[in-house]
């Protein structure tokens, strides 16, 4: 029975893997086909994402926050939710953490741990809603998430506009003492910007474990996502246990925002449209498989398929879309399970065979 | 002459042996029963019969015929129909619909609603199954579900009827209608394989029974008067079963549920538990006879606190546990066995042993501050496991994977080991085999004896008159009356239970 269940998630990595490999090849078709060298293309990205360190660094930079949105998103999953709402909750963590950066005046690291923490609660209160119309009226969690994204998007952008600026584009950029850059790193990786929101974002990844599989609140949690009626009969209380699991979730993706305003960019400015790092990290948690391994390899691949995706752009010409393209075919080919569809036909036909 | 000649069939899945050299053989006009116990293996031969699977081993004929059945249209094409335990009917389409789903008349292009009406009709008209063909499937009951489907296979030519376990999902009087409907068909010439884990139907209905075991088949007898439900059951079973539950009288003392004046309404208001009393007192078992759907499982909710109760009282060994959270009420000490295994009882996506701290997951030795301690979770499940005759590979096993009657001992183990002071079985047995109802039978009379109340309620008349120490009729959200199970007959209760003023009077 062991066995049985190592051939299952072995499964689940061979069908990734295999799904990665359909995806790259349906980019190489689309490049050959509109003209490009796919061998160039992919080198080009492979070489800036693997190869020299600067190119490295800010592979991780990119995945930094694809991990915790692809965490929250997979925490979400889980517990039988589906927080689409990653986005906004991202928005708002980036939001209030700059808040703080601007705002208070604290002594340096003191500063941007606060802000950090900040920005983390203030993702998980604005799941807070969503949780709380689901758990009491049913509403559905991807209907008031998709609303809520919109009213943090803009809600965001009026902030910038009319309180943390007089009417630019951009804050101005936050104190040294909120800052999570590392200089240490970011020399070492060819001044990359890397930066400590990565630490956060690993430790965030064993948090996720712990919770979900080793402590009482990810019993009840899951219990709840996987069967309302039994949790109930059992004295679980439901409805704390959905608002729960969405705060939770929103928190991680609080997190990421927190850590792109204070580590990467430094200021925040008006966004015209969603940056899509929350929705990647649906197609990072469904690629990982939901498990927290499996979302740090996921946002490995994204991460790299991205940040290398716009050096191709640069070395080989190819647009940077066709890299969006290679993402959207790995998630078709995993979300259609294509590899067991093969596997399937090949057992089939061996049984077949053996018969005669 | 055999319509059906099934030779040597063996089917393999990953780690058992479903169906290991199984010969069958049925006559034509005949109601063949195919009986075992929950995954002996009868329902995987049905579908390799119907070409839902293939054998890895072995032949079939039909009519004398050496046939590849290599999928369901193969099947039909060879007069094959089966009618499955869960229904595929489209509940927005009317009964017309349903059944010529896929194979529908058509004139000009269009869809002749009015030749199909007419011959499902006439079907429905030979054979005496009564159904109306415009009304919603939606809209009528499990029973005439059931019947439709059957006339979908009548209606695609079926000669040979295949029936999954079709009294699982029926009340006791839809039972001997289905019974009657079968003889029917037989009557006219078709041939009917009825697979079953219930004695009592094929007593009833059958003419001859296969008996398999563990994949095995133990024999093929007809049923005569040599035949009775013991040597089947210990055919089935593999060794003697003892029908009878052998218990010594209770020794009531002090009483532990007291509900008085109770009213439960569902959701459109109607109330459906209306000013019910009850007491059930330390090492008694009391029994709850009644029809379903008389509050039955509305009163069970109130107790444990998954309904809220509209007025009266629930006392628990004297404290007022009315308006209580379910945790509370648990605490407390009440076990709960609930009727609807799949929905209350288990989280089928969790492990057994997850399932079996289901309610003590937070509490010490499981439990260390927020920090779950899985060692301990764990031997506590292997200790359950072999004390209660859980049979699963190990604690580690999705409930999911387990054969009803596991499961159900595995919520049994659960409840009964925390010891409550009240032990409330809601239709412990439904859907399992002799062997599994002899089991649970026997703990419960075990938690009575140590001296805790138990209140059954069940649907199995038999079952309440054998358990009980005292039986409650229920009709209509009252207790209607009290009857001594040693005196009483079935026909007394059926009376009370159906409401009639004339067994009132029997009571007083």
């Amino acid at each position: 029975m062991q066995l049985l269940s190592r051939m299952n998630r072995q499964s689940t990595i061979l069908s990734s893997l295999v799904s990665i490999i359909l995806g790259l090849v349906v980019g190489a078709i689309l490049m050959l086909v509109a003209g490009y060298d796919p061998l160039v293309a992919y080198s080009a990205l492979f070489r800036s994402g693997f190869l020299d360190m600067y190119g490295v660094g800010e592979s991780i930079r990119t995945l930094t926050p694809l991990l915790l949105t692809g965490l929250a998103v997979a925490l979400a999953f889980r517990t039988g939710l589906f927080n689409i709402g990653v986005e906004g909750q991202l928005i708002i963590g980036q939001l209030a953490a700059v808040i703080v950066a601007l705002k208070l005046d604290l002594p340096p690291g003191l500063h941007a741990a606060v802000a950090v923490i900040v920005g983390g609660i203030a993702g998980g209160l604005w799941a807070f809603l969503p949780g709380l119309l689901k758990a009491t009226r049913g509403v559905h969690e991807v209907i008031t998430t998709i609303m809520m994204n919109f009213i943090a998007l803009y809600l965001s952008n009026v902030l910038v506009r009319t309180w943390l600026t007089s009417g630019a584009d951009s804050t101005d950029p936050i104190p040294e003492s909120a800052s999570l850059k590392m200089s240490f790193f970011s020399d070492w990786f060819g001044g990359a910007r890397i930066h400590f929101g990565f630490i956060i974002a690993l430790v965030m990844v064993i948090v996720m474990y712990f919770l979900l599989w080793r402590t009482t609140w990810g019993f009840q949690m899951r219990a709840v996502g996987f069967n309302p009626d039994a949790s109930e009969y059992a004295g679980i209380n439901v409805r704390k246990n959905i608002i729960l699991s969405m705060m939770i979730s929103g928190s991680f993706a609080g997190l990421a925002g927190a850590g792109e305003v204070l580590g990467t960019y430094e200021y925040l400015f008006i966004q015209d449209a969603f940056s899509g790092i929350g929705f990647d990290g649906i197609a990072v948690a469904l690629l990982g498989a939901n498990t927290p391994v499996g979302v740090v390899l996921s946002s490995i691949l994204f991460g790299v398929l991205t940040f290398g995706g716009s050096e191709m752009q640069y070395d080989a010409q190819v647009p940077f879309e066709v890299i969006r393209v290679v993402f959207a075919a790995i998630i078709f080919f995993v979300a259609a399970n294509v590899t067991s569809w093969f596997l399937e036909r090949f057992r089939l036909g061996r049984k077949v065979n053996s018969h005669e | 002459m055999n319509v059906v000649e099934m030779k040597g069939i063996t089917k393999r899945f990953p780690g058992t042996v479903a169906n290991d050299r199984i010969d069958l053989k049925v006559r034509k006009g005949e109601i063949h029963a195919l009986l075992g116990e929950n995954g002996a293996g009868k329902s995987t031969l049905m579908n390799i019969l119907f070409g839902l699977y293939q054998p890895d081993e072995g032949e079939i004929f039909i009519n004398g015929q050496r046939v590849n059945i290599t999928g369901p249209s193969k099947a039909v094409e060879l007069g094959i129909g089966m009618v499955h335990q869960h229904f595929m009917l489209v509940n927005p389409f009317t009964v017309t619909e349903n059944i010529i789903l896929g194979l529908e008349p058509t004139s000009a292009g269009f869809i002749d609603m009015a030749a199909a009406e007419r011959k499902v009709r006439e079907i429905s008209e030979q054979y005496g199954l009564h159904v109306d063909p415009r009304a919603k499937v939606g809209n009528i009951s499990v029973g005439m579900q059931q019947r439709v489907e059957i006339l979908k296979t009548l209606y695609r030519g079926a000669e040979i009827l295949i029936f999954d376990e079709p009294t699982a999902v029926l009340a006791p009087q839809e039972i001997d209608e289905l019974i009657e409907i079968m003889r029917n068909l037989v009557r006219e010439g078709k041939t009917i394989i009825f697979i079953t884990h219930k004695l009592k139907e094929i007593m009833k209905a059958c003419d001859t029974v296969t008996v398999i075991r563990r994949g095995k088949k133990i024999g093929t007898v007809a049923i005569d008067e040599e035949v009775n439900e013991k040597r089947l059951a210990a055919m089935m079973v593999g060794r003697e079963v003892s029908f009878s539950v052998d218990k010594k009288p209770a020794e009531a003392k002090e009483t532990v549920l007291e509900v008085k004046d109770l009213v439960v309404t569902d959701a459109r208001g109607v109330h459906v538990v209306n000013g019910l009393d009850l007491d059930v007192r330390a090492g008694e078992i009391v029994g709850i006879a009644g029809v379903d759907g008389n509050g039955q499982s509305e009163l069970i909710e109130a107790i444990t606190g998954l309904r809220p109760s509209k007025k009266g009282t629930i006392r628990l060994k004297g404290k007022n546990i009315t308006h209580r959270k379910p945790r509370e009420i648990i605490q407390a000490g009440i076990g709960h066995i609930p009727e609807d295994r799949h929905k209350r009882g288990l989280v089928l996506d969790f492990s057994i042993s997850e399932n079996i701290v289901l309610h003590t997951y937070d509490q010490a030795p499981f439990a260390k501050g927020l920090f779950l301690r899985y060692p301990e979770i764990n031997a506590y499940a292997q200790k359950l496991i072999s004390s209660f005759d859980v049979r699963t590979p190990d604690e580690h096993t999705l409930a999911r994977s387990l054969s009803g009657g596991n499961q159900q001992k595995a919520i049994i183990a659960r409840e009964v080991d925390r010891d409550p002071d009240l032990l409330i079985a809601a239709q412990p047995t439904r859907g399992l085999d002799v062997g599994a109802i002899e089991f649970i039978h026997r703990r419960i009379v075990e938690q009575r004896d140590k001296g805790k109340a138990v209140l059954l309620v069940s649907l199995e008349l038999d079952e309440v008159l054998q358990l009980s120490d005292r039986i409650a009729v229920i009709y209509e959200g009252k207790i209607v009356g009290w009857v001594d199970p040693k005196t009483a007959t079935e026909e007394e209760l059926g009376l009370l239970m159906a409401g009639s003023k004339k067994a009132e009077e029997v009571k007083g």
